[in-house]
């Protein structure tokens, strides 16, 4: 699974790919917005940092599209802490 | 209250809209079309003598006691089963009647003991009244002749007892377990002089019968012939209080017959409108936990959970607890508390938790036990409607004409429900159940499933989504309904999606084991009604799709027009009793009541502005993060009410570690559950007995609870949870629940119109209650959905990753039975121990052969996750490959070999598929026998003095 240490970590990859997975249907675009914003609603702030923790990992074992919500989150998250 | 019987008015209500008139006693007196002469009489004030009526029960007509007369009739009719009509004129009193009815109970009489003194149900029995109604004073065939008397009575019900001497023949109780529980339990065996009540086979008595100790019978008893076993001991109760039942989420309501401060029954509450004067064996008879031996009644403090227990006065233990928090607070911050609401204390102590959390630790870091349960129906249902609860009331299945079961096993889970389905089934509605377990409902006496997909355990959205394949491609949907009440373009893009080849009942045959045929026809079934009900349970939710599934039968519902209306809709059969009204009140992690999101800055200040404290944006905590926080070192301390999360969560390493590694877990219980093993505070709980409050049942149905006796502990739930916050520095003073109740309705728009003297004046309301339904809301998205359009949602069957394999082939699913509830807590603390003594595994005949295991042999039941034992029974009602155990017992935990795998969008533990091994074994596990040394070393008391 992931590369993570962490209880928190290993969860929030599980957590993730399986939001992911069952988006996939709608096709790959809506899948990753559908799940960023699944996980902003629903994710406690250690939670979704730990996420943002493991993207620069190569073994965090985030599928592409839960690897993808993430970065888009974690981007938004560094504007809104810019802005 | 004092103590007055219900009113009976001898046959049910008639449910016509028309009116007749007619004439009594030369009083004129207009009723509905169908009703009896009887009940007329007594519906304006009259009375007439009866022994075999009773309003629970259809009209029956032996006893000959209520005969009247008819102008322009000959002969004197039975009033019992006479329907009333226009102008007729009824006559109740006369000579000859008097003369009748004396001899009827002179026949009665001669064959009934004389000890009315000494008999328990001296003042309460109806052979008593009647003969003093009919002013029988001598008896002519005098004592001597055959009768009943001294028969042995059948003591073998732990509740009530059977004395055949005193029994009248009247059938009541015959048609009680017919008509009212279903069960069919009981025979008149032989005729006339010889006849006499029987359990089942002449050679049962009541325990080892069909019985399921409803008590529908004791109470539809005219005499002392079936009495309650309490009456006896204590005497007739003098006081009546009326209060709900805390157990399952039907919500029965229940008079709690009193004797001073002592409780001598529960009776069923005829008004009651979730259960109509009916109960099951729980809320009936299981009530003796609130006296048991093990209840704590003090306070108890530890430095560290290796020390035993020392028992404290309530301002040490609060202080310790406030000091504690506090400290972790200055050092950790507030994200590193949380709190566990109960779904089994009142709405009131609910809300208070939960403000405790956010307002008082200053985290969102609160969730409640419907995490492990119907968290996905309140995710499901709030995307696809716009309201995370049940569309229908309980009547409305008296109104269905098709009714699909879906991962429900309501005859134990439900049963004062499953009763009422029942009773609709016997009329002639249509039942498909979808369930890999042959449950009770496929086939009992006169209801059989039309159909009974038992499909592999794990497949519920391949099989939902299979049904809709066949609605939309054979033009079974009902596309006026969707085109003027959802979303047309959504719904377009959904058929599509279902209607691909890939989600036939022929493709997915191989995966969800369905016949294909079976399927198709299930499918025509539901989508034609015209009426058509799906009821669900958890075995919908805990799965890695619960929240698909609930989708997926949401559009299901959309589909084929099935909303808003009576005898139709989405109805989740609510686990525990407050599960519905924890969710309300905002339990969860992420909104506040009324489900608004914790994000929404308008709903936050609303809050802030009542409370005078700024709340966190961000979403807290679910229990399981919860766990993981606590091993990773970021969550220290923990507030639970009123759970058990050691036995009742999944995984129950995973969740020992996260206890173990906090520094403070207060745990707020009646005993000392499994939990407590690991926890520095204990503050004793109050049982529903104890308490004053609302607890809101399945169908959204708020309903008071009263106290009836003082809490052992000297508080009730809600004010240990104020003094708590009080010790904190809080400055809440509450002096009544009622005032909670005001606090809920002014911040939650579904509550508006909520207030606790209404409550008083309705008995119960179903939210929402507000200005556009000043009387409640028993069916839902009448008109239209609460969110707009109805949104249909593309719920893609995604395998769950706990598969079969080599290690462990076969698949484990989890329920409950009848006589228990959830872990056991309570009901193992009554009589009930004795229909269910241990958790067993059932397994399929051919899986236990290839395994050389026999009935009663004790297995080792093993996952990836843990391994525990117990005793298999060898059953058909699984299928092969599939076992399926209970989780009553602590012994058992059957939650060691449950897993980590929960559903993608709440979390909900994944309980009903979990890939296992079974092997024949001595006894007890390792692990078994440790946990029974751990437990017995955290549970010890160091006996000092308390302050
Ligand atoms: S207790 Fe209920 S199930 Fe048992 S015989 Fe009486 S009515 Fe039937
Ligand atoms: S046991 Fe009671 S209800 Fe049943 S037939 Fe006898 S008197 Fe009637
Ligand atoms: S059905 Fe549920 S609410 Fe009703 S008595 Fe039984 S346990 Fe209580
Ligand atoms: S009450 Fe009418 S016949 Fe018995």
């Amino acid at each position: 699974m992931s590369g993570s240490a962490t209880a928190t970590g290993q969860s929030v990859v599980r957590m993730a790919n399986d939001i992911a997975r069952n988006f996939a249907a709608l096709g790959e675009e809506q899948a990753i917005r559908q799940t960023a914003e699944h996980i902003a609603l629903f994710w406690d702030p250690r939670m979704k940092a730990a996420g943002f923790a493991l993207l620069a990992r190569a073994d965090s074992g985030f599928s592409p599209e839960a690897g993808a919500a993430l970065a888009q989150l974690a981007g938004e998250a560094r504007d809104s802490a810019q802005g | 209250m004092s103590y007055e019987p219900q009113p009976d008015f001898g046959t049910p209500a008639s449910r016509a809209d028309e009116q007749v008139t007619l004439t009594i006693d030369g009083r004129a007196v207009t009723v509905a079309q169908g009703t009896s002469v009887m009940r007329a009489a007594r519906e304006c004030g009259g009375d007439i003598p009866s022994l075999c009526a009773s309003d629970s029960l259809e009209a029956f007509g032996s006893c000959r006691l209520c005969l009247v007369e008819i102008e322009g009739r000959k002969g004197t009719p039975a009033s019992c089963t006479t329907p009333a009509e226009q102008g007729m004129v009824v006559h109740t009193q006369s000579e000859r009647l008097a003369r009748l009815r004396r001899g009827v109970m002179e026949l009665y009489i001669s064959d009934h003991p004389l000890d009315c003194l000494t008999c328990s149900a001296n003042n309460d029995c109806e052979l008593q009244d009647m003969a003093a109604a009919v002013g029988l004073r001598d008896v002519r065939f005098g004592y001597d002749g055959a009768n009943h008397l001294g028969t042995k009575p059948d003591l073998s019900n732990p509740y009530f007892l059977f004395a055949p001497d005193k029994c009248i023949v009247c059938s009541r109780c015959v048609r009680a377990c017919d008509e009212v529980q279903g069960t069919l339990a009981l025979t008149v065996d032989g005729r006339g002089f010889a006849s006499a009540i029987s359990a089942g086979q002449s050679a049962d008595d009541f325990l080892s019968s069909e019985c399921v100790s409803c008590g529908a019978c004791v109470q539809a008893c005219p005499t002392s012939a079936l009495m309650e076993k309490s009456v006896k001991e204590l005497g007739l109760p003098e006081r009546a209080v009326i209060t709900t039942c805390a157990y399952c989420g039907v919500g029965c309501t229940f008079r709690a017959e009193m004797r001073g401060e002592q409780l001598v029954r529960m009776v069923p509450w005829k008004q009651g409108k979730a259960n109509r004067g009916h109960s099951c064996v729980k809320g009936r008879f299981a009530w003796g936990y609130a006296n048991h031996k093990d209840r704590v009644r003090q306070p108890m403090i530890r430095e560290r959970v290796d020390e035993p227990w020392r028992e404290v006065s309530w301002d040490e233990a609060l202080a310790f607890t406030a000091g504690r928090l506090a400290a972790i607070k200055a050092a950790q911050g507030a994200r590193a508390l949380g709190g566990i609401t109960s779904s089994r204390c009142t709405n009131e102590e609910t809300f208070l938790v939960q403000k405790l959390v956010r307002a008082g630790f200053g985290s969102n870091n609160v969730d409640t036990c419907a995490r492990v349960c119907h968290s996905p129906t309140g995710y499901g249902l709030k995307t696809t409607f716009g309201t995370s609860a049940g569309t229908q009331d309980f009547d409305s299945v008296e109104h269905a004409d098709v009714i699909l079961v879906i991962g429900a096993n309501p005859t134990d889970a439900h049963p004062v429900f499953a009763s009422r389905m029942k009773r609709r089934l016997r009329q002639g509605a249509k039942l498909i159940v979808i369930d890999p377990r042959r449950i009770d409902l496929v086939k009992s006496p006169h209801v059989e499933a039309a159909h009974h997909l038992a499909l592999q355990p794990g497949t519920n959205v391949a099989v939902l989504t299979a049904m809709a394949h066949v609605i939309v491609t054979e033009g079974l949907a009902d596309e006026a309904f969707i085109r003027e009440r959802c979303d047309w373009d959504e719904y377009q893009d959904w058929a599509r999606f279902v209607a691909d080849t890939r989600h036939s009942p022929e493709t997915l045959e191989p995966v969800t084991r369905v016949p294909a045929a079976e399927l198709h026809d299930a499918a025509r079934l539901y989508a034609r009604g015209p009426n058509s009900a799906i009821y669900y349970g958890l075995g919908v939710t805990e799965h890695s799709q619960g929240s698909s599934t609930v989708m997926a039968i949401a559009n299901l519902a959309m589909a084929t027009g099935n909303i808003g209306r009576p005898g139709v809709g989405v109805n989740p059969l609510r686990g525990q009793n407050n599960v519905q009204g924890a969710c309300d009140m905002g339990s969860f992690p992420h909104e506040l009541s009324g489900y608004r999101h914790i994000s929404d800055g308008a709903t936050r200040a609303l809050f802030e502005g009542d409370w005078g404290v700024s709340l966190d944006p961000e979403p807290g905590l679910r229990i399981p993060n919860m766990l993981d926080a606590a091993i990773d070192g970021s969550f220290r301390a923990l507030y639970i009410q009123g759970e058990d999360i050691l036995q009742s969560d999944p995984n129950t390493h995973h969740v020992a570690a996260g206890l173990a590694a906090m520094e403070l877990v207060i745990v707020q219980d009646l005993f000392l559950n499994e939990t407590a093993s690991y926890a520095h505070v204990f503050l004793p709980g109050s049982t529903f007995l104890e308490k004053n409050g609302t607890f809101t049942n399945a169908e959204r149905r708020i309903q008071p609870v009263r106290k009836v006796m003082e809490p052992a502990s000297g508080m009730e739930d809600w004010q240990v949870t104020q003094a708590l916050a009080n010790a904190m520095g809080l400055d809440w003073d509450y002096s009544h629940p009622r005032e909670i109740l005001a606090e809920i309705a002014r911040l939650t728009p579904s509550f508006a119109g909520v207030s606790w003297e209404k409550l008083e004046r309705e008995g119960s309301l179903q939210w929402p209650v507000n200005e556009a339904s000043p009387d409640g809301s028993p069916i839902m998205h009448v008109d239209g959905f609460v969110r707009g359009k109805g949104h249909f949602v593309v719920t893609d069957y995604v395998p769950t990753d706990e598969m079969t394999g080599p290690r462990f082939p076969l698949l484990l699913t989890t329920g409950r039975i009848l006589s228990q509830y959830n872990v056991g807590t309570q009901t193992r603390r009554t009589a009930n121990a004795q229909w269910h003594e241990e958790d067993v595994l059932e397994i399929h005949p051919v899986d236990a052969e290839n395994r050389g295991l026999q009935d009663g042999d004790w297995t080792r039941l093993a996952s990836r996750t843990g391994e525990t034992t117990l005793r298999v029974t060898v059953t058909d009602r699984v299928a092969p490959g599939v076992v399926y155990t209970t989780f009553h017992h602590p012994a058992t935990q059957a939650n060691v070999v449950t897993t980590e795998f929960s559903d993608w969008a709440t979390n909900c533990p994944e309980y009903k598929v979990t890939a296992v091994q079974v092997l024949p074994s001595n006894g007890p596990s390792g692990w078994q026998q440790d946990y029974a040394e751990h437990t017995a070393r955290s549970r010890r008391i160091a006996h000092e003095p308390a302050e």
